[in-house]
């Protein structure tokens, strides 16, 4: 720090803005040369108004179970403690189930925070790469003793968020325009797996084991480890139904062989671009 | 430095007496069944900044069909510091992908020490703000190869610091850096109830040779502490009558022009907005016809 902070122009302005207590910086006037506060605080509303709508519009759900009137105060605090560093606002929010989770008044709420993970994933799955999901005839055309040896690539849009509390039944009931038909058991735990196999969206609710399947092979496990770490943590785990699931909502967007460890990155059964938009 | 330019940018495919309305997700539905007749799409430049997904997927399918319009809101050229490279970047990746006819960005700051606050706000009007807004425009222009449209702003508060009018610097940025104007007459009219100064005035002094495209959108009443008018730029409602009015004087004067309705806040149904535009239409067709009388 320097011992005579001088702040320059705009940043005297920026730092009153997302300050309410601070006076307005000197030499900003009205037509009669002389301050007023009411016009300096038009641009303090529209800041904080318009990045409180930002993440009302990434965090419906969130807004929708602590009511909009607590949002907008909530918001705005973790608009003044985390202002973006982006004008890319699509990326604004990361930070917010965090935020949530260590916010004492809502230590009562405590899936809050796992639900803004959820639409954080959901608003980042939306706006992801778009690439072909694999077509589960490429798995199958693979030989029977090679199998177990398939690892695969992650589509881009692909995300899983695991949770102690039931997220993806409290994020169905409070978005989309969602009604909760039936009371929601928070002794449920849900994992989640959010994919976007084309332009929307799709969450889905993983069966047991499929967490440990899941983050195996996105860590570079092949099919047989990442089969075998499922069932060991879980007995409970099913291969066929849970591959079946992550075939079918479009997780992989490609497979790869590689036999033989002096073999590494070799590609069989890797075919090149297949058309899958309509 | 100054950026290698092509001609004053004019829409290709659609001819400036049908006006542009901006792009809103929740019209897009409507816009890809049933192909209005419009202009132009503008959008916002961060909103496609995405990888992928239902945005450009929606975004190629119009552009297929309608020029397009690349409005940046968030570089921030009249930063102190400079330009994030990265921004800059993303924007010239629009620019190549979707070839808009027109691009352009505003007079403002909304970045300070990687802080970004979402809001367009004000310069001083004087030399240093002057050589800064033009490296960064020079900067815009080299980097993205093509001549960008600068929008006057609408402002709330003026600076003691400011040793000029702002059409004098406006004239000045276009001079030294060779860009063109984007016309907002809604931000004129906000900035000159907001300053206390005569909107016709404002554009008889206005570099008006320099405009590529002019915004007509709508503005919310409210009063200062001395309770003096204070307009807001809302984007929330119809165009005001006043604003129409300065429109027809600006279409008088240099004849058609590529010309976008902005409604940003409180988006109304489609036909609400397709009829504002229709009225910017009507007039931009007299406009072409200047032996015609004008009435609204």
């Amino acid at each position: 720090m320097r011992s005579e902070p001088k702040l320059s122009p705009n940043g005297a302005f920026s730092a009153a803005l997302l300050d309410a207590e601070q006076s307005i910086p000197t030499g900003i006037v009205g037509p009669d040369g002389a301050p007023d506060s009411k016009r300096f605080n038009v641009y303090r509303n529209n800041v904080i108004v318009s990045l409180v709508e930002a993440l009302a519009h990434t965090f419906p759900a969130v807004q929708q179970l602590v009511g909009e009137e607590y949002f907008a105060a909530l918001a705005r605090s973790f608009v003044i403690e985390n202002p973006p560093k982006s004008p890319v606002l699509i990326w604004y929010g990361r930070e917010f189930g965090a935020y949530l989770d260590a916010f004492p008044p809502l230590s009562a709420y405590p899936y809050l925070g796992d639900v803004a993970r959820l639409e954080w994933g959901w608003l980042q799955s939306f706006h992801s790469a778009d690439a072909c999901p694999l077509d589960p005839a490429r798995l199958a055309s693979v030989s029977p003793n090679l199998v177990g040896e398939v690892r695969f690539e992650i589509h881009p849009a692909c995300r899983m968020i695991a949770s102690i509390w039931p997220v993806l039944s409290l994020v169905q009931a409070n978005r989309f325009g969602g009604v909760c038909s039936k009371p929601i058991n928070l002794d449920n735990p849900e994992a989640v797996l959010v994919t976007r196999p084309d332009i929307k969206v799709q969450l889905s609710c993983l069966p047991n084991g499929a967490v440990t399947f899941f983050n195996a092979l996105t860590n570079g496990k092949t099919f047989s480890d990442a089969a075998a770490l499922a069932s060991f943590d879980d007995s409970r785990f099913e291969l066929e139904a849970t591959l079946g699931l992550f075939l079918g909502q479009g997780v992989f967007t490609d497979l790869r062989v590689v036999a033989g460890s002096n073999e590494h990155g070799k590609a069989i059964a890797n075919t090149g671009e297949v058309g899958c938009l309509p | 430095m100054q950026a290698q330019h092509s001609g004053t940018p004019l829409l290709r495919t659609a001819p400036p007496w049908r006006a542009g309305v901006g792009l809103k997700p929740e019209h897009i539905p409507e816009i890809l069944e049933t192909h209005p007749d419009v202009g132009f799409f503008e959008i916002h430049a961060e909103n496609y900044m995405g990888a992928g997904g239902a945005p450009h997927r929606n975004l190629a399918m119009i552009r297929e069909r309608y020029p397009l319009s690349l409005h940046g809101v968030g570089l921030s050229i009249g930063s102190e510091g400079p330009l994030d490279r990265e921004h800059l970047g993303r924007l010239r990746t629009l620019n190549t992908k979707y070839d808009p006819e027109l691009f352009s960005e505003h007079l403002a700051w909304s970045t300070h020490d990687q802080i970004y606050v979402n809001d367009l706000l004000p310069v001083a009007y004087n030399v240093d703000t002057l050589v800064r807004v033009c490296d960064h425009i020079d900067e815009v222009q080299e980097t993205v190869g093509r001549k960008m449209l600068l929008e006057n702003p609408s402002t709330y508060v003026a600076f003691e610091q400011s040793s000029m009018t702002e059409t004098a610097f406006l004239k000045e940025v276009v001079r030294r850096t060779g860009c063109g104007l984007l016309l907002d007459v809604n931000n004129v009219y906000v900035s000159c109830i907001n300053h206390d100064r005569q909107p016709e005035h404002y554009l008889q002094d206005f570099p008006i040779e320099a405009v590529g495209e002019v915004h007509l959108g709508g503005h919310a009443p409210d009063m200062d502490q001395a309770e003096r008018p204070l307009l807001i730029d809302a984007h929330d409602r119809e165009v005001d009558a006043e604003v129409w009015r300065l429109y027809e004087q600006i279409l008088r004067k240099i004849g058609p022009i590529p010309t976008l309705v902005e409604w940003d806040n409180d988006v109304p149904a489609w036909g609400v907005l397709l009829a504002e535009a229709e009225r910017a239409t009507g007039l931009l067709k007299l406009a072409a016809q200047p032996d015609m009388t004008y009435a609204v």
